[in-house]
């Protein structure tokens, strides 16, 4: 247990030093324009919606992190249910050569 | 046919939803298939859906970083994903892309380098669609040769470089389970940090350098490549979305919309790895490459000369790409289905 932690910690400082680079390398790339949502198109949740864009890039950065796996394995967990009701071997890939 | 068009809050643009869910079906098969994310397939897409450039990149990362998670949740079930592996090679993506972004930009302040890196691009896919066909080709003679001498031809492969490259016994030695190798600690490091290196200066993801590496010079079996590039595509991905969208340049309605035929795809695409041996596998890759290597040239062309149309085509090759193998896929899918569907049948 202890070293699976000692591991874990590793990797999660690991993870905290090396993805701010990402980060950097990323910002390069991309010019400095400001782009503002016209939220006077809009009323409820979409004009919620973009005024947190406006209003807060962090926090829309962070949703954008949790929603999209979310929506990424409630799909894919749906297909897969359907893969599976059809009775496809979701367990094993068989034989598939090198 | 209003309710066709969604109007996209940040881009303040109206956009055919279902062009999305398609675009993301393809791709998202694509992705699940070859164990990429296949950022230049996306892009022409969404700007043909009427899609600012703005947003593009930043959309493109966002859903890709969703559909890798997911496919490579199932290509792990199916025992593709060599984690250990995954990574150890982060350690070199990482340290290499930002060596190679870095060096990118020292160029860039030297002088105008974009026609240059577009010209190593092509180089180098034009490398690895040899490679392919040039272990295809191998594999074939050997097999020719195997039958010749009254021998089963199934084990027979092609190219095995990886074996020089495993004699390399530089401390730590490590065994990778899922992979089935032996090798030095040192080789994926090496690896990924020549891919990540050549990402950054190229500006891509490196999927597409990643998974020919993988089986050529570190010496995975296909379908473990395809898992294990996946599992690197999905967490930088959703670093990437996370950084992308800090910035402004998410379109994030699109992306989810998106990301609803992907990450379906994506299934349909890591389940179709069982149905299509290794070398068919690395066949239609080869393909993918030929057509990104076309697109880019048309590109290339349409700027040096200043002809709009060829611009058009290189958009007409990417979509024709990705609508062709994605369509291949889906129907070895379900002739391999009907085929598993049907010997269980009979043994039941």
């Amino acid at each position: 247990m202890k070293t699976r932690f000692i591991k874990l910690f590793s990797w999660c400082l690991f993870a905290c030093l090396a993805l701010p680079e990402f980060a950097h390398a990323a910002a390069a790339k991309v010019s400095n324009i400001v782009i503002v949502a016209d939220t006077r198109k809009f009323s409820g949740w979409e004009a919620w919606w973009t005024n947190l864009y406006n209003e807060s890039h962090l926090y829309f950065a962070l949703l954008t992190m949790a929603l999209i796996p979310t929506v990424g394995v409630i799909f894919g967990t749906f297909a897969d249910f359907l893969m599976g009701f059809i009775g496809i071997d979701l367990k094993s890939r068989g034989d598939v050569g090198h | 046919m209003e309710w066709l068009y969604v109007l996209m809050p940040i881009a303040g643009v109206k956009i055919f939803w279902p062009g999305l869910i398609i675009l993301g079906v393809g791709v998202g098969i694509i992705g699940g298939f070859f164990g990429m994310g296949g950022a230049w397939m996306v892009t022409p897409g969404l700007n043909i859906l009427g899609f600012p450039m703005a947003f593009a990149i930043g959309t493109d990362i966002a859903h890709m970083a969703g559909k890798s998670l997911i496919s490579t949740m199932r290509h792990g079930k199916f025992g593709n994903v060599d984690y250990k592996l995954g990574m150890i090679m982060l350690i070199g993506t990482v340290v290499g892309f930002e060596i190679g972004a870095q060096m990118i930009m020292w160029l860039e302040r030297l002088g105008s380098v974009e026609k240059v890196v577009r010209y190593l691009y092509v180089v180098l896919l034009a490398l690895i669609a040899w490679m392919v066909f040039h272990d295809i080709n191998v594999k074939k003679k050997k097999e020719a040769k195997m039958v010749a001498a009254g021998g089963d031809a199934k084990d027979a492969v092609g190219v095995e470089w990886h074996k020089t490259f495993h004699a390399i016994k530089i401390p730590p030695m490590m065994h990778f389970n899922e992979a089935g190798i032996y090798c030095s600690m040192w080789l994926p490091v090496f690896v990924s940090f020549l891919t990540g290196w050549l990402a950054g200066i190229l500006g891509i993801g490196g999927g597409l350098i990643r998974m020919p590496s993988l089986i050529y010079i570190v010496g995975c079996p296909t379908h473990v490549a395809v898992g294990t590039d996946l599992f690197e595509v999905a967490i930088s991905g959703v670093y990437g979305a996370g950084t992308y969208t800090y910035k402004g340049r998410t379109e994030l309605v699109a992306a989810v919309i998106m990301l609803v035929g992907a990450s379906m795809g994506a299934q349909v695409g890591a389940v179709a790895t069982k149905y299509i041996k290794g070398y068919g596998i690395r066949y239609a890759f080869g393909l993918a490459v030929i057509g990104c290597i076309v697109s880019i040239v048309l590109k290339l062309v349409a700027k040096a000369q200043n002809i709009p149309i060829l611009d058009d085509a290189s958009t007409a090759v990417v979509l024709a790409t990705v609508s062709s193998l994605s369509l291949y896929i889906l129907l070895r899918f379900i002739a391999g289905c009907k085929k598993e569907l049907a010997e269980i049948a009979a043994k039941g």
